[in-house]
């Protein structure tokens, strides 16, 4: 794998996992169960949108011709995309099939946390990448994430800590979304290449971090972190969920119907 | 485009420092910290900019207004934005911050590195935030997240006055 190409697939794979979960928080819009809280995930989701634009930007000039951001977000098809499973699950998580099944806050909320305390860390490393224009992203990113990191952890502790149905729903979304972590874990042919031309992370170096920070919150919020043996999800390979596929359509179909509209 | 004269740089300083915040109308964007330089080169003058959160939505209609206030006074430019250093709260003036008070906004404290705190789920001495009415610390956050990408919501226990703080960033 040339370092061009490395390079690439860890934006792609950077910059697919902030576009993703941007657009399922950007799902609570105008649903939000609370106005503070339907704000609060507009904003979250809108960092995480300029961040996958600064990526995307970054990516379409090293790919070059007639690449573009709007190009890599809109014209790229599902089985393209190098996001975490975990970000393209739906909002409703564990009560799929149930009366409430629409959407889940203890699920969007519990993602946020896992996946905001993991890139907390990533960001933190991937500002000394060799890759200048990561690393100065990395540097934004990372004044953002520990927003999301504060508003989830703040989140986990009210709904954990608070009425046995707000903690079953929490432990349900806990125990449902967990597993899928086991994703962050498992190093990539992509992921490995970026760390040893010293643009990527390395991904050892925080899980120890990662599981004192996410320990320490779950206890205090009285939620029993579960196993997560099993399968190992591979979204950054670009094998994905069926869910992935349906997000894509909505979000790309605008931009495919009119493409070069401006307004 | 001809080499700059030194007197274009300077004009093209005058005409920015008069353009506003999109969203914060009483302080402009060289008083935050958007406008970061200005340049002179062999190829014509080039203007630096840089964003302020990821996912400002004013970010373009910033650019926009750059454009136009340069052209309106008869000068062309390039825009060049710049992420690194990444923008910082603590690139704000004294007299920027005193005007968001007047405004109703409280300004934002000084990031100290050291004082960032990894993983600060709970509230911090940063986060002692006071009532830019009535100057009262007696203040409660009532959400991280406001309006724009870049304020708090937080609410007087004193006067009862709700306003937003701009975050540290």
């Amino acid at each position: 794998m040339s370092d061009r190409i490395t390079a690439i697939a860890y934006l792609l794979h950077l910059a697919d996992n902030a576009l993703v979960l941007g657009q399922r928080n950007a799902e609570w819009c105008g649903h939000g169960p609370v106005l503070e809280e339907d704000i609060a995930m507009a904003n979250i989701g809108l960092d995480l949108i300029g961040q996958a634009r600064l990526l995307y930007q970054h990516a379409a000039g090293l790919l070059g011709g007639e690449n573009t951001e709007d190009k890599l977000a809109y014209f790229r098809e599902p089985g393209e995309f190098r996001n975490y499973t975990l970000l393209e699950l739906p909002n409703h998580g564990p009560l799929a099939g149930s009366a409430s099944a629409d959407r889940d806050y203890a699920t969007t909320i519990t993602r946020s946390f896992l996946y905001s305390s993991f890139m907390l860390l990533r960001w933190e490393a991937l500002q000394q990448s060799s890759d200048t224009q990561l690393a100065a992203i990395a540097a934004k990113s990372l004044k953002e994430v520990r927003y999301h990191v504060r508003h989830s952890s703040d989140w986990m502790l009210r709904l954990g800590d608070g009425t046995p149905l707000s903690r079953a729903r929490m432990q349900a979304a806990l125990d449902h979304l967990m597993p899928y972590t086991q994703e962050f874990w498992t190093p990539s042919a992509f992921e490995l290449a970026a760390q040893k031309s010293g643009l990527g992370a390395n991904g050892e170096d925080i899980h120890g971090d990662w599981d004192e920070a996410v320990d320490t919150i779950l206890a205090e919020a009285t939620l029993t972190r579960p196993a997560t043996e099993g399968h190992v999800p591979q979204g950054k390979n670009c094998i994905h969920s069926e869910h992935l596929s349906w997000l894509l359509s909505e979000m790309q179909g605008l931009a495919r119907a009119h493409p070069e509209a401006t307004w | 485009m001809a080499a700059t004269l030194p007197a274009d740089v300077a004009k093209a300083w005058a005409v920015l420092e008069q353009v506003p915040d999109p969203e914060i109308p009483v302080v402009s964007i060289r008083e935050l910290g958007i406008l970061r330089d200005v340049i002179g080169t062999a190829e014509g003058l080039e203007i630096i900019i840089t964003p302020t959160y990821s996912g400002c939505p004013a970010m373009g209609q910033i650019e926009d207004d750059v454009r136009a206030a340069l052209a309106a006074a008869g000068l062309k430019a390039r825009l060049v934005t710049q992420l690194s250093p990444a923008w910082t709260t603590d690139w704000m003036t004294a007299a920027a911050r005193d005007k968001l008070r007047a405004y109703g906004i409280a300004p934002p404290h000084t990031t100290v590195a050291a004082n960032v705190v990894r993983f600060a789920a709970r509230k911090s001495a940063q986060d002692d935030v006071a009532c830019p009415r009535c100057g009262s610390h007696n203040t409660t956050e009532t959400s991280h997240f406001g309006s724009t990408a870049c304020k708090s919501l937080h609410k007087c226990l004193d006067c009862l006055e709700p306003f937003d703080h701009f975050k540290p960033y």
